[in-house]
């Protein structure tokens, strides 16, 4: 099979679905002959011009607001949200206007729209380009929320991101736009709420979202050679959460480990952590362990950032201990 | 360009207009008895005084062209088409209502007649309906949206970003200020620096100010502005001066502090919509005060009647809490 970037994947799920549906339309910042800073979107205004990839101002609030509208009237926008940092400039337009829509109609009105933006540290970009902040949108009932974690799950969400019915926001990692991974050239759709159980194992479950599954992938890659062996689960997508992937490997290993790249405290892996232990805590013989980012603001210098995302070796290390029997009192 | 628009004749039209009015004062003093006595669940907001303004614009608008209303919206409602009956049902949160229940007062929308909704954020539909404005360019369907808010809202930041978008791309969107001169419990002149049509003229865009207690000022200058929208002129601003009746909400009874009761009176005694076209209509000898009784007498009734269905009326039933929070979606 051929293999394409993330970058490259995203840009193809929105062409063609373009290309399938001309209520489509694509908005934000630089998003046009840019391309997006990350030259994700480029080519697209060449094939689809200047009324379908919409540059707009730098005026976050008013190019979702005026999304939203499109999407209650017969459109179905693309937002481009340059980073995931800006989402708490469009909160009330995300979460007070689109996510309540449906309901507040009594199911009358619905918004169809994609709200793509970024996540993931690292990148030396400091506190205000560096946030994972999905677990905020994951809050607010009447919201999807899409995590990707390779060029084949960034595509065969953002198709589906773009044929739902209610708005979607899709994260991508920053870091991952030039990785590339397998993706078919015929067309594919990856449906909301089904997790994908990336390597098995009987000894561990390693639950990871987005940037965290290729951790967790490496965690249990050298874990195997010590003879311990991990399940891997990538839940793609957080609302809807398919827990039952989720409990039925957990009933199975009796452990697991929640990898996020969100903070940590009242985050994703919490969330996870919580069902798990409600749900499956008979099962267990010890408490999951949620792994999230510190909680710090995103550091500038290298020196401090790299020691607030959980990394292949914090949960490599993790894992010996739960499977050890070691007490966890700490995370 | 809509076919719908039927020729009628300026008399039809002005007895129209003249019930409408009649049904938003009809509507309003139920709405504020029910609160007074206790049946109506939560707060509202009471539109009476300002009829010309909903009814004039309204009336220069098709069913398929859009409004985005706020917190003080039962006027937009009425004027744009809706029931009593299942207005009254939203009101008192029962199953028959616009919403199913579930948007009240603050939320009321109705979609068959292009009422996109009401919005309890102030100023938060800005962005809505400049996006129902580019649904209705990119689609084609020659539809004009009306934005809807009052002078408390030109302090939001959203509108000078939508403004400025609309006025870029030339959307037929018509920004309707409805200068009331208080910003709920405060004068707007210490709130507003300058004057509201400069800051639309800013942005190139033609601004208007029209005495908002005249019904018929209000409709010739919005049929004109409707049809240059159309035609691709738009965007438009209006400011229409106006005189809310009653407090911020129902319950803001003793309001000397901010608001003399002199002042109150002599825009009732004085400036009243209803009286002063009423007076018109006989002079004109389009009408007789004997038919305009028999109108707010039939208006009355209809009323009252969905006041007594509405109360009668079911709750939704319990199941109903969960439902509408995501619309079905195909893929």
């Amino acid at each position: 099979m051929r293999e394409i970037t993330l970058s490259k994947a995203v840009n193809e799920a929105i062409a063609e679905e373009m290309r399938r549906d001309e209520t489509i339309f694509l908005l934000g910042e630089d998003v046009a002959e840019a391309g997006t800073p990350f030259k994700v979107l480029s080519g697209l205004v060449e094939e689809f011009g200047t009324e379908r990839v919409i540059d707009t101002p730098i005026s976050e609030p008013g190019f979702t607001g005026i999304a939203v509208g499109a999407a209650l009237t017969g459109s179905r926008p693309i937002v481009d949200l340059m980073f995931g940092d800006f989402l708490f400039l469009i909160m009330d337009q995300l979460c007070n206007q689109a996510a309540k829509a449906y309901y507040m109609s009594g199911g009358k009105l619905n918004v169809p729209m994609v709200l793509r933006t970024n996540l993931g540290a690292t990148r030396r970009s400091a506190a205000q380009h560096s946030q994972s902040l999905h677990a905020l949108v994951a809050h607010i009932p009447g919201l999807k929320v899409a995590l990707p974690s390779s060029a084949y799950e960034a595509k065969g969400l953002m198709k589906t991101a773009i044929r739902d019915n209610n708005p979607v926001v899709i994260f991508e990692d920053k870091l991952m736009y030039q990785d590339k991974a397998p993706v078919p050239e015929e067309e594919y759709l990856i449906p909301f709420g089904e997790a994908n159980v990336k390597r098995e194992g009987k000894d561990i479950t390693l639950i990871g979202t987005s940037s965290m599954v290729q951790v967790a992938e490496a965690a249990a890659e050298i874990l195997a050679k010590e003879g311990i062996e991990a399940e891997v689960i990538d839940p793609r997508t957080i609302v809807p959460l398919d827990e039952e992937t989720l409990l039925r490997s957990v009933k199975k290993t009796s452990r697991a480990i929640v990898i996020d790249e969100g903070h940590q405290s009242y985050g994703i892996t919490g969330e996870i952590a919580s069902r798990l232990n409600e749900k499956a805590f008979y099962h267990l013989d010890a408490p999951v362990v949620r792994m999230g980012a510190m909680d710090v603001p995103v550091p500038f210098s290298p020196a401090l950032e790299d020691l607030t995302v959980p990394t292949v070796e914090k949960v490599t290390a993790m894992a010996r201990r739960l499977v050890a029997g070691e007490m966890i009192h700490a995370a | 360009m809509s076919a719908a628009r039927k020729k009628k004749t300026n008399a039809e039209d002005y007895l129209r207009m003249y019930r409408q009015m009649v049904r938003i004062r009809a509507f309003e003093d139920r709405a504020n008895q029910l609160y007074l006595s206790a049946k109506m669940p939560g707060l509202t907001h009471m539109y009476s005084g300002q009829e010309a303004v909903a009814v004039g614009i309204c009336e220069a608008l098709t069913a398929t062209d859009r409004i985005t209303s706020t917190h003080r919206g039962h006027g937009h409602c009425v004027a744009k088409g809706a029931n009593f009956k299942e207005m009254f049902c939203e009101l008192l949160g029962k199953e028959e209502g616009y919403c199913r229940g579930k948007g009240g007062s603050m939320h009321i929308a109705d979609q068959s007649n292009g009422n996109l909704g009401a919005n309890a954020i102030v100023g938060g539909s800005m962005g809505i309906a400049t996006g129902a404005a580019l649904s209705a360019k990119r689609l084609g369907t020659g539809d004009v949206a009306v934005c809807f808010f009052g002078d408390g809202a030109t302090a939001q930041g959203l509108w000078y970003e939508v403004m400025n978008m609309a006025a870029l791309w030339g959307l037929p969107v018509i920004y309707a200020c409805e200068n009331n001169g208080y910003s709920e419990y405060t004068k707007t002149d210490e709130i507003a620096a300058g004057s509201l049509t400069a800051r639309a003229e800013a942005f190139g865009i033609e601004a208007h100010v029209v005495d908002g207690q005249d019904v018929l000022a209000v409709n010739d200058l919005t049929q004109k502005l409707v049809a240059r929208a159309r035609k691709g002129e738009g965007p438009f601003f209006i400011q229409l001066d106006t005189y809310r009746y009653h407090g911020h909400h129902v319950g803001d009874i003793n309001r000397e502090y901010y608001r003399s009761k002199d002042e109150e009176a002599l825009w009732r005694s004085e400036r009243d919509p209803i009286v002063n076209f009423g007076k018109w209509l006989v002079d004109q000898g389009i009408s007789s005060s004997d038919d305009l009784d028999k109108v707010k007498s039939e208006v009355e009734a209809d009323a009252d009647a969905a006041v007594a269905y509405a109360e009668a009326a079911p709750y939704p039933d319990t199941r109903e809490v969960d439902m509408h929070v995501y619309a079905p979606s195909a893929a």
